[in-house]
């Protein structure tokens, strides 16, 4: 009895031992080299994987950026400087400086400004109602206000304000990471490079249609005009099908375009605007008495 | 009891209940309204090519735009009068399409075109003769597709077609415009089911009929016992079975293939509708220019068949009946379950327009959207067996690799699962929405 227990043992703990051996020689022969700096750097990632840096995922990036000589190419949007930065000491090049980018949404038909010719009661998916018509307005460029670009974004940096129906990007939430931009059947969320403090200036319409024709459906409409083209001293506004196009590279934000501007379709955002300015140049008058010069 | 089991396609289908008002009004015709818009692209294929100018006279019947390429028809002016303009009209979707308007003077008729009532049996033209006359006249599929039809009629060598069925099925709910015209125009559509069958060299003609319409078939079955090779089928009310491979299924238990054509089978399947264009083409020369419309809804005064001029302003049509019901929620053109509501009043009657719902805002908003409880309705209806609440989930979820596994371009878009669906989720709409994102990408 004793005999056929050892032998099960015997038997058993060979054929482990013969395995054992198998298995390490069959690890050493096929085993994948991979760069430890990969997860070390995917750990200095956001983490997201969100595709906003034109990547597959955070590893991919990361895999990128180690292939890469220099960071000129690759940004990571939803960690901004401070991460990018942060690759940039871990893989000793230089740091390169990137301008931030955030979505904007570029019509500005909202229920007051655009009237609603019909209904929609369908499934609520803009894509689903571009394929099917027009839209509740008579513009076939403008929002239609379903939200499709609140569903695709991961940040929740989207929502439908009540009142107008157009969809409203916060500032602080956007990554820019062009999920929005993706999900827009009509084109019309566009990532801008914007100055320091959020600042930009742009043209919050997309209407293709003569500036009568578009005047008629929506009373904020770029009719094309073309006042800012004049008005604008660093040729950094173009207009082609009538509507104006305002260049993020060359425009200086000076905003002699949003004062010209007889529908007020373009639109400047990130500023004190000027009655603000006035009212707490009034209150720093009072508490330092001395006139400020540089105007921000 | 003797019990004889009617003929239907195999699986899925619905049954919609919809009262047909309409079908014992006999077909009125309505007057030419003053005037009238002709879209170039009314059906598929390349839009048609204006041939006449700004302020040019012209005559019922004469052509004012001439087909572009092989695919495409020619359309012919339904009224007389002077031409308005050629500029952009509103489409059914909203969207801008060029169109010819004319403003109607008088009512002078082209001589060529022969108005007697009388029935003309006898031609003697071969298939070529007729195709020709066919392609001139700009007829197309009546049923609702607009495919050309002298290209649907010119089989290729090959093929070979033995069997042409007629499409007298109309299993919309609430449409009678092809029971009607077969009620009144039996002996015509007969004739253009010889001249059909001369043309693509079949040797039968089956007509199917649902057996909700038992007068249509009775006359059809009296009329046709005069030509040994023309027999009418009743079939079994059941939506879709005026889709092509159903009715193919139905009649004669062969399956067309996908993306296949009845051709693929030896058939050819036309509409009664274009049976009787047929008719009018080759024997009494006059080209599609008016079409049977159906106008009708709960509240309308006069719900009534009109033989319309093609180009007749949808205002014009409203107005014959007595006018919108004060509490119109939706204006639907063609069927209630396959039909497009309009967005506006400003359109125009088509070749493809075989019916206008005025539906009560009672009826025409959608009810809250529910979660799905896998109860598989939707599977059980679909005629061509597809799983409509799981490519819903796909499309939703932006995977569109898995809805072409899925076989989502089998689907007909024919409704039936939005149709069951008891949490009322709109489920064709995301699978038309999935079948557009395919063809852009294989595009």
């Amino acid at each position: 009895m004793s005999l056929h227990i050892l032998n099960t043992i015997l038997t058993l703990s060979i054929s482990g031992i013969i395995a054992a051996i198998f298995l390490f020689l069959v690890a050493r022969k096929f085993t994948v080299k991979e760069d430890i700096r990969i997860s070390q750097l995917e750990k200095i990632l956001p983490g997201a994987n969100c595709g906003g840096c034109g990547y597959s995922g955070c590893r991919a990036f990361a895999e990128a950026c180690l292939k890469a000589n220099d960071l000129n190419n690759l940004n990571c949007p939803v960690g901004g400087q401070d991460i990018m930065s942060n690759v940039a000491a871990f893989l000793g090049v230089k740091m390169v400086e990137k301008y931030r980018y955030l979505a904007v949404v570029r019509c500005s038909g909202s229920k007051a400004n655009c009237r609603e010719k019909n209904i929609y009661d369908g499934a609520e998916s803009c894509a689903i109602a571009n394929n099917l018509y027009f839209g509740e307005t008579e513009c076939y460029y403008g929002c239609l206000k379903l939200g499709d670009c609140v569903k695709a974004c991961p940040y929740d940096a989207i929502h439908l304000d009540t009142e107008s129906g157009l969809p409203v990007i916060s500032d602080k939430t956007c990554k820019a990471c062009g999920a929005c931009v993706e999900a827009c059947p009509r084109n019309i969320i566009e990532l801008r490079k914007v100055a320091k403090n959020n600042r930009r200036v742009y043209v919050s319409c997309v209407n293709h249609d003569k500036g009568g024709i578009a005047r008629k459906i929506c009373t904020a409409a770029c009719i094309g005009c073309g006042k800012c083209v004049k008005e604008c001293k660093f040729d950094a506004i173009t207009i082609q099908n009538f509507v104006a196009y305002i260049d993020p590279e060359k425009c200086k934000l000076c905003r002699k375009c949003v004062a010209v501007c007889p529908t007020g379709a373009i639109r400047e955002e990130g500023f004190i605007s000027i009655k603000n300015y006035a009212k707490r140049q009034e209150t720093d008058k009072k508490k330092s008495s001395q006139p400020i010069t540089n105007v921000a | 009891m003797f019990f004889r089991k009617l003929k239907t396609f195999s699986k899925g289908g619905v049954h919609p209940l919809g009262k047909k008002v309409t079908q014992n009004k006999s077909i009125q015709t309505l007057p030419p309204p003053e005037k009238i818009s002709l879209i170039l692209k009314q059906h598929l294929g390349a839009p048609a090519i204006p041939v006449v100018e700004i302020n040019e006279r012209v005559k019922v019947g004469q052509l004012v735009a001439r087909n572009n390429g092989y695919v495409s028809a020619n359309i012919h002016s339904s009224v007389s009068g002077r031409v308005d303009k050629i500029e952009d009209v509103l489409d059914i979707s909203g969207y801008k399409t060029k169109a010819i308007t004319i403003s109607a003077e008088g009512d002078d008729w082209d001589e060529s075109i022969d108005r007697s009532p009388d029935v003309k049996h006898d031609f003697n033209l071969n298939s070529i003769e007729i195709l020709k006359k066919i392609q001139d006249a700009g007829i197309v599929g009546l049923g609702g597709a607009t495919f050309p039809s002298h290209v649907k009629l010119a089989i290729p060598f090959s093929k070979f077609a033995n069997i042409l069925i007629l499409n007298g099925v109309e299993c919309e709910p609430c449409l009678t415009s092809d029971h009607r015209l077969m009620i009144e125009k039996g002996e015509e559509i007969l004739v253009g089911a010889k001249i059909l069958m001369r043309a693509v060299h079949a040797h039968k003609t089956l007509i199917g009929i649902e057996n909700n319409k038992p007068d249509a078939i009775k006359h059809l079955e009296t009329l046709a016992k005069k030509y040994e090779n023309i027999k009418v089928y009743a079939l079994k009310a059941k939506y879709p079975q005026g889709s092509e491979k159903q009715l193919v299924k139905a009649l004669i238990d062969k399956e067309i293939p996908n993306k296949g054509l009845p051709i693929d089978v030896h058939t050819i399947v036309d509409n009664v509708g274009t049976a009787f264009a047929v008719y009018e083409a080759v024997q009494k020369n006059k080209p599609l220019i008016e079409r049977v419309v159906t106008v009708t809804g709960k509240y309308v005064k006069h719900p009534c068949n009109f033989l319309a001029r093609i180009g007749t302003p949808i205002e014009h049509l409203v107005q014959a009946v007595g006018g919108l019901p004060e509490n119109t929620g939706k204006i639907v053109m063609g069927g209630p379950m396959m039909g497009k509501s309009l967005s506006s009043l400003n359109y125009y009657v088509t070749k493809a327009t075989n019916g206008l719902l005025v539906i009560p805002a009672e009826d025409s908003k959608r009810e809250k959207v529910r979660e799905c409880i896998r109860c598989a309705k939707c599977v059980s209806v679909c005629p061509v067996g597809l799983e409509p609440y799981k490519l819903m989930t796909l499309v939703e979820r932006s995977q569109y690799d898995d809805i072409v596994e899925e076989k989502i371009d089998y689907c007909l878009e024919c409704g039936s699962c939005s149709f069951v669906c008891p949490s009322y989720r709109p489920l064709l709409d995301y699978i038309r929405l999935g079948k557009s994102v395919i063809k852009k990408k294989t595009a």
